[in-house]
C-alpha cells in the first residue's frame, strides 16, 4: 500500500516539474490576446463586429481611409484622389496602378465595382451604410461604374453632405476584395460568401492564414503590400475570454499583447517594468436608456433628476478609471460635431427637489436590465446606491447580453444599460440612433434607440434628417452641437461615459496604435525589439 | 459540473427462466433496448426544442447584430425558417437529424457536425485525465477504506469522498490556478496549450495529446500536459470521490465471501488476498461505475471548461443557449444524451453479462 | 429523563406514536457515534443560527457600499476584506447564509414532493402510465443538469426563485427513481392489498399509504442531494444566471471575486470557502443518516 502512494506522489511530482517550463514569443510573431467570441464572419460585407472589423482593417484596403493622427482628416487609400461633382451627386475616384492583391491578381476598377456591387446585393449587416445612398442590387451596375481600369464614377441619390459619403466609404464594408479569388469560391450565387467567412481575398497589410471561430485567428503578412510591408511577419490573436487570464499570461510573457485588461489589472501591470500601456479613445457611449412607456419616465423631471443622481467622478474614479471616461454628450469625441459639455454632477438635493415637482417626493420602484459582466454590473449596483439617495428603489435584473438586449428591442424594459458603438465614422450614425425616430408605434421597422425607450420626437427627427444634407462641414458640425445640448436637456438617455481602449503589451513591443473605430486599429506598424 | 449523487442505471428488463433460444432472447432485449433509446432521444430532442425556443432570446440578433436594419433582420429571420408555425420547425429538424445533418451553427457559421467534431475532442481528453485521475486514487483510497473498515483510515477515506462533493468546481479551479499557475508556477494557465506550440500539432484525431505524440512534437506534448494536469485534476475530484466510495463498498462485499476466508485460512498474504483476489472481483462492478462516472464527467465541465478557458463540449452548449442558437444547442445536446445512454447501455449489458443470477 | 428513556426504549410501545419517537430514539443513538455526522449536524446548525441571527452577528450592513474602502485586504475591521464596491465580505458571507437557506428550503418544499408524487404514481399504477412517466424521467436523466438548470433560468428569467425552480425541475427523476423502486416493493404487500380490498381509491393508496413508507429514503436523498443542490445555485449564481445582485449569493460572489482573483485573492476565496463548508455539512450529515436510516 504504502509503495503505491509514494508511487504516485512521485510521479505526480514528475509531471509537475516538467511541464513547468514555457516558451516566449517567437521574435518575428505578434501574439495578442483578445475577446473575439463576437466574430460572426470575417467577409467585409457581412463583418459587423468589433473584432471581425479590426481583421478586416488588416486585411483589406478600402478607396480612402482616415488618418488618425491628423483628427480622423480623410485621407486617399486605394483611391490617389477623388473629386466631387458641383452638384453633390457623383464621386469620381482614381485608383493608384500597380497593386496587387495577395494572390498576384492586379487590382483596377473592376474589382472596385464587384466589391460594391456584393456588398450591396448580398445586404448583411453593414449593408445599409451603403444602401442609405440609394444603391440597391438592381441599379448598381449604373450608379458604380468602371470608367476604365483606374477610374471609377459613384452616383449618390441625393445631395449628402460629402464629408458623410466620404466617411461612409472607410468603413469595412467597403473593403475592395479580389473579384477572380471571390467568384472562383462563389457558391449558387452567394458571392463567395460562405468562403470568405473564413479567407481573405484583399489587398491590405495580411492574409488571414488560419481562423478557428472562437479560439483564434493567424494574419500573414504581405511582403507587397503597397505601403511597404509590415513591420512584423505573423499577428497571432488568440480568444482569451478572462481578463485575469490575459494578464497573467502577458505577465509569463505568453503572450505580447493584452487587449482585455480591466481596471483593476490596468492599475496592477502599470506597476510592472517589463509592461507598458497603449491607449487610444474609443466611440462606444456607455449610457441608461428610460423606457418612456414607464408613466414616471414619460414625465421631463423625472429624467432630468436621474440625470442628476448619478455619482459621475465616483464610479469613474473607482471602477471605470483608464478604460471609460466622462462624457454626457450622444457624439464621441474624435467625430465631427463632438461636444464636451458635461452639465450634469452628482446632485441629489437637486434630484429630489426635481422628484418632488414630477409629484413623486418620496421616489419610486423601478427596474434595471443589467448584463452580468464587469464592469456594467459594477456600475449598476453603484447607481443602485446612488439612487437610494433620492428615494429611488433600483431593481436590478441580471442576464446574458443577448438577453437583455431581446428586452430592450421589444422596449419591455424599464432602464437599459449599455453601450453604443458607432457604425461608421461619420456623426449621423450616432445622431440617426439617439435622435432619430419616426414611427414611435410598436409594428416600426426601425428600431433606433429612441424608438427603443418610445421617445417621440418628430421635430428633433427632421432636423436630425436635414443635417446629412448640409455640404458645409463647419454649418454640419454647429447642427450637431445644437442638436446635443437639446438631447441632454430632455432625451431619455443618461450619457455617462465614453470608452477609452486600453491594451498592455510588454515592453519590447513598439508601434501599436489604437484608432477610434475597430476599422483603424492597424497592426502593420508594430515591432518587437 | 459532474452529478453529486449517483447515476441511476437504465430500466433493466430481464426475464429469466425457461423460454425461447438464447440468441433470440438477447436480440428481442436488444431491439427492445433501442427503442428505448429511440424514445428517449426523441424525448430529448423535442424538450430541448421547446425550452430553447421559449427562452426569451432573440436568434436573430446573433445572425445580424444588434444594429442591424429592418430589411437585413427579416431576411436572416426568414432565413433561419422562424416564420414557419413551431411543429413545422421541428419537424424540419428531425427530418434533417435522420438524414445525418444536424444543421449550420449560428455563431460560428460552421455545420454544427464540424464544430462537435472540433469541440468534442477537448472534453474527451480532459474527461479521460479527469477519469484516470480518479481512479488511480480513488480505487486505493477505496480499498483502504475497505480493508480499515471502521477506523480512521476509513473515516478519512469517508471525509475526502465526501469532500469531493462539496467543493464548488469553478471555485476549486479559480484557486487550483491562483496557487499552482500563478504564484507557483507549476502548471500551465488557461487554454488547451500555449500559443507558441498553437501551430506544431496538426489536429488529427483532435486530442492534442494523441496528436502530439503521434507527430513526435514532445515539447508540444509536455505543454498541452502542462495545461491539462489542473483542469483534470479539478475535475478528477469528483471522480475520486464516487469511484472511491464505490470501490469501497464493492471490497466489503466481497472480503466477506467464502474464497476470501478460505485464502486467508490457506495461509495466503493479506496484501494477495486484497490485491490479486479480491480487487480483481469487484473490478467487473467498478468498470460499471467507472463508466458511469466517465459519462459524467463528458457531459458535465460546463463549469471547468469556463474557468480553464477550455473550448470543449459543455461551453460550445451554453454559449449556444445563451444566444439561442438552436441548431448548436440541439446537436450538443443530442450527442451528450446519446453518450449517456450508451454507456447506461453499456452498463447494464455488462451487468448482465457478469452477474451470476443472470448469466 | 429516566422516564423518558424507559418510554422511549421499552420493547413493547402502547402506541403507534411511542414506537415511532423510540424508533427516531433508537435512531439518534446510532448517529451519535459517528463523529463526522455529527459534525455534519453541527455545521447545518449553525447554518440555521447565523442565519437567524444575521444582524446580530454582521458588523456592517451587506449591502453598504463604500467606493473609496474598496478591495481592502483583511483586517480587524473587515474579518475578510472588502469587495470591488466596498462592501465588507464578512457581513456579506453571514447574510448569503439567508439566502443558502432560502434555497435549500424552497428545493425541499419543491423536489422531494415532485419526485415522490411521479415516482409513487408511476410505480403503484404501473401499466402505460409507468412506461410514460418513467421514459420522461430517462429523458430528464439524460441532460447534462447544469446545461437543463441554465436553460430553464434561461426561460423563467433570472432571480434566485427561478433559480431554484429550475434546479428543482433537474433534480427531480432520481427521487422518481427511487419512490419508484420502494413502491413496487411496497405496493404489493399484503396491507396494501388489505386496504385496496377496503375500497380505498389509488390515490388514496399512494398518497395515505405508499408516500410515507417513500419518506425515510427520500429524507436521506434529500440531505445527500442538498450539497449539490447547494453547488448547483452557486453554479448558476457563477454564470450571472442566479441571484439579483446586490444580494449576497455565495456563488455570485465569487464571480464577481473572478476579476481580482490574482491580486485580491479573498474576494473570491471566502465566499468558496463558506459554500464548502455548508455543502460538507449537508454531506456528512447525510451520509451519517444514510447510515442510521436507510439499512440498505
Amino acid at each position: 500500500m504504502r509503495h503505491i502512494t509514494r508511487l504516485i506522489t512521485a510521479s505526480t511530482m514528475i509531471v509537475l516539474m516538467t511541464t513547468a517550463a514555457y516558451a516566449q514569443t517567437p521574435r518575428d510573431t505578434v501574439v495578442m490576446a483578445k475577446q473575439i467570441d463576437d466574430i460572426i464572419s470575417l467577409d467585409p460585407a457581412e463583418a459587423f463586429e468589433f473584432s471581425g472589423v479590426e481583421v478586416g482593417a488588416n486585411v483589406y484596403d478600402k478607396l480612402i481611409t482616415v488618418d488618425v493622427a491628423k483628427n480622423n482628416a480623410l485621407i486617399g487609400d486605394l483611391a490617389e484622389n477623388w473629386t466631387v461633382s458641383p452638384d453633390n451627386l457623383t464621386y469620381t475616384f482614381k485608383i493608384r496602378s500597380g497593386i496587387k492583391f495577395h494572390s498576384g491578381n492586379p487590382l483596377t476598377a473592376a474589382d472596385v465595382v464587384y466589391s460594391f456591387q456584393r456588398a450591396v446585393t448580398l445586404n448583411k449587416s453593414p449593408g445599409f451604410i451603403l444602401t442609405q445612398f440609394g444603391f440597391d442590387k438592381d441599379n448598381l451596375l449604373q450608379k458604380v461604374k468602371a470608367v476604365n481600369d483606374t477610374t471609377v464614377e459613384i452616383t449618390v441619390s441625393k445631395p449628402f453632405a460629402p464629408t458623410f459619403f466620404l466617411n461612409c466609404l472607410t468603413s469595412g464594408v467597403a473593403s475592395i476584395v479580389d473579384s477572380k479569388l471571390v467568384m472562383a469560391n462563389a457558391k449558387d450565387g452567394d458571392f463567395g460568401n460562405g468562403w470568405l467567412k473564413l479567407n481573405s481575398a484583399g489587398s491590405g497589410a495580411y492574409s488571414v492564414r488560419a481562423y478557428r471561430p472562437n479560439e483564434q485567428y493567424a494574419l500573414e503578412a504581405n511582403a507587397n503590400w503597397y505601403k511597404g510591408a509590415p513591420k512584423n511577419k505573423r499577428v497571432i490573436v488568440r480568444h482569451v475570454a478572462e481578463p485575469a487570464s490575459q494578464r497573467l499570461l502577458l505577465e509569463k510573457g505568453d503572450i505580447d499583447v493584452a487587449r482585455n485588461l480591466s481596471k483593476d489589472q490596468l492599475a496592477a501591470v502599470r506597476e510592472k517594468a517589463d509592461i507598458g500601456l497603449v491607449q487610444g479613445d474609443k466611440g462606444y457611449i456607455l449610457y441608461l436608456g428610460l423606457n418612456t412607456k414607464n408613466p414616471n419616465f414619460a414625465k421631463p423631471e423625472v429624467r432630468e433628476a436621474l440625470k442628476w443622481l448619478v455619482d459621475y467622478d465616483s464610479i469613474e474614479r473607482n471602477i471605470v478609471a483608464g478604460t471609460y471616461k466622462p462624457h454626457e454628450s450622444f457624439l464621441p469625441q474624435g467625430f465631427l460635431g463632438a461636444i464636451t459639455d458635461k452639465p450634469y454632477k452628482f446632485d441629489p438635493a437637486k434630484a429630489k427637489e426635481l422628484l418632488a415637482k414630477a409629484g413623486l417626493p418620496n421616489g419610486f420602484s423601478v427596474t434595471m436590465d443589467v448584463r452580468s459582466t464587469a464592469p456594467i454590473t459594477d456600475i449598476a449596483q453603484a447607481i443602485q446606491a446612488n439612487w437610494a439617495q433620492a428615494g429611488v428603489k433600483l431593481e436590478l435584473i441580471p442576464g446574458d447580453g443577448k438577453q437583455t438586449l431581446t428586452k430592450y428591442r421589444a422596449r419591455t424594459h424599464d432602464i437599459y444599460i449599455g453601450q453604443w458603438g458607432p457604425d461608421y465614422l461619420d456623426p449621423h450614425t450616432n445622431a440617426e440612433t439617439f435622435a432619430i425616430n419616426e414611427n414611435n408605434g410598436d409594428d416600426a421597422k426601425s428600431k433606433t434607440l429612441a424608438w427603443r425607450n418610445a421617445w417621440d420626437i418628430p421635430e428633433m427627427t427632421k432636423v436630425t434628417q436635414a443635417a446629412v444634407l448640409e455640404p458645409d462641414a463647419d454649418k454640419r458640425a454647429a447642427i450637431y452641437g445644437v442638436l446635443q445640448r437639446e438631447h441632454q436637456k430632455i432625451s431619455p438617455f443618461v450619457i455617462m461615459f465614453q470608452q477609452v481602449e486600453v491594451s498592455a503589451q510588454r515592453k519590447n513591443v513598439s508601434g501599436w496604435v489604437i484608432g477610434p473605430t475597430s476599422d483603424t486599429n492597424l497592426y502593420a506598424p508594430i515591432v518587437k525589439n | 459540473m459532474a452529478r453529486s449523487s449517483a447515476p441511476v442505471t437504465g430500466p433493466a428488463t430481464v426475464t429469466s427462466g425457461p423460454g425461447p433460444g438464447r440468441l433470440a432472447r438477447w436480440g428481442k432485449m436488444l431491439s427492445r433496448e433501442l427503442t428505448t433509446v429511440a424514445i428517449t432521444m426523441f424525448g430529448l430532442l423535442a424538450i430541448t426544442f421547446l425550452i430553447a425556443r421559449v427562452i426569451p432570446i432573440d436568434p436573430v440578433l446573433a445572425v445580424v447584430g444588434d444594429n442591424a436594419r429592418p430589411d437585413v433582420y427579416e431576411a436572416a429571420r426568414l432565413a433561419l425558417g422562424l416564420d414557419k408555425p413551431l411543429w413545422q420547425q421541428f419537424a424540419i429538424y428531425v427530418g434533417k437529424v435522420f438524414t445525418g445533418d444536424l444543421g449550420t451553427s449560428i455563431l460560428t457559421a460552421q455545420p454544427v457536425i464540424s464544430d462537435i467534431k472540433r469541440v468534442f475532442p477537448a472534453t474527451l481528453e480532459l474527461a479521460t485525465l479527469g477519469t484516470l485521475v480518479g481512479i488511480t486514487f480513488g480505487i486505493p483510497l477505496g480499498v483502504l477504506a475497505a480493508v480499515k473498515q471502521g477506523r480512521w483510515p476509513d473515516q478519512l477515506a469517508r471525509f475526502i469522498g465526501l469532500f469531493g462533493y462539496s467543493i464548488p468546481i469553478f471555485w476549486l479551479g479559480l484557486m487550483g490556478l491562483l496557487l499552482f499557475y500563478a504564484k507557483l508556477g507549476w502548471v500551465s494557465g488557461p487554454g488547451r496549450i500555449s500559443i507558441a506550440y498553437q501551430d506544431f500539432v496538426t489536429p488529427v484525431t483532435g486530442v492534442i495529446l494523441l496528436d502530439a505524440a503521434m507527430q513526435g512534437e514532445w515539447d508540444a506534448f509536455w505543454n498541452a500536459l502542462s495545461h491539462l494536469v489542473l483542469p483534470s485534476a479539478v475535475l478528477g475530484m469528483f471522480s475520486l470521490a464516487y469511484i472511491s466510495r464505490m470501490t469501497r463498498s464493492f471490497m466489503i462485499a466481497e472480503l466477506q465471501q467464502q474464497y476470501v476466508i478460505a485464502a486467508r485460512v490457506k495461509g495466503m498474504s493479506e496484501a494477495r488476498v486484497i490485491w490479486r483476489h479480491a480487487l480483481r472481483n469487484a473490478l467487473v462492478p467498478l468498470t460499471t461505475v467507472i463508466a458511469l462516472s466517465y459519462a459524467n464527467l463528458l457531459e458535465g465541465s460546463v463549469l471547468t471548461e469556463t474557468i480553464f478557458a477550455w473550448p470543449g463540449l459543455g461551453r460550445y452548449i451554453t454559449n449556444g443557449l445563451l444566444n439561442a442558437d438552436m441548431n448548436a444547442v440541439l446537436g450538443g445536446t443530442l450527442v451528450v444524451g446519446a453518450i449517456f445512454i450508451g454507456v447506461n447501455l453499456f452498463a447494464d449489458i455488462l451487468g448482465r453479462i457478469f452477474d451470476p443470477r443472470t448469466r | 429523563m429516566g422516564n423518558w428513556t424507559a418510554y422511549l426504549t421499552t420493547d413493547a410501545p402502547a402506541s403507534r406514536r411511542q414506537a415511532r419517537l423510540g424508533q427516531a430514539w433508537r435512531q439518534w443513538l446510532t448517529l451519535k457515534q459517528n463523529p463526522l455526522a455529527i459534525a455534519g449536524l453541527v455545521i447545518v446548525m449553525s447554518l440555521l443560527l447565523i442565519a437567524a441571527f444575521a444582524p446580530f452577528i454582521a458588523p456592517f450592513d451587506p449591502l453598504a457600499q463604500n467606493l473609496d474602502q474598496r478591495l481592502m485586504p483583511p483586517s480587524a475591521v473587515n474579518l475578510f476584506g472588502t469587495d470591488s464596491l466596498g462592501r465588507d465580505i464578512f457581513s456579506r458571507i453571514v447574510y448569503g447564509a439567508r439566502v443558502t437557506l432560502f434555497i435549500v428550503l424552497l428545493v425541499v418544499v419543491s423536489v422531494g414532493p415532485l419526485g415522490l408524487l411521479i415516482g409513487a404514481t408511476s410505480g403503484y399504477l404501473g401499466g402505460w402510465v409507468d412506461r410514460a412517466l418513467m421514459r420522461l424521467t430517462d429523458v430528464f436523466l439524460a441532460f447534462p443538469r447544469l446545461v437543463l438548470a441554465l436553460a430553464f433560468v434561461a426561460a423563467l428569467g433570472p432571480g434566485l426563485e427561478n433559480a431554484v425552480i429550475a434546479i428543482a425541475f433537474t433534480a427531480w427523476p432520481p427521487y422518481a427513481r427511487v419512490a419508484r423502486a420502494e413502491t413496487l416493493v411496497i405496493r404489493n404487500a399484503d396491507y396494501i392489498a388489505a386496504v385496496r380490498l377496503q375500497g380505498a381509491s389509488a390515490w388514496r393508496i399512494v398518497l395515505r399509504h405508499i408516500i410515507p413508507m417513500c419518506l425515510p429514503s427520500l429524507i436521506v436523498r434529500t440531505t445527500l442531494d442538498m450539497a449539490g443542490i447547494i453547488l448547483t445555485a452557486a453554479g448558476l449564481g457563477f454564470l450571472g444566471l442566479g441571484a439579483q445582485p446586490p444580494m449576497p449569493e455565495w456563488g455570485a460572489m465569487i464571480s464577481a471575486g473572478r476579476e481580482q482573483i490574482f491580486d485580491q485573492w479573498w474576494v473570491a476565496t471566502f465566499p468558496g470557502l463558506a459554500i464548502c463548508v455548508v455543502a460538507l455539512g449537508f454531506n456528512l450529515l447525510g451520509d451519517g443518516l444514510r447510515d442510521v436510516m436507510d439499512a440498505k
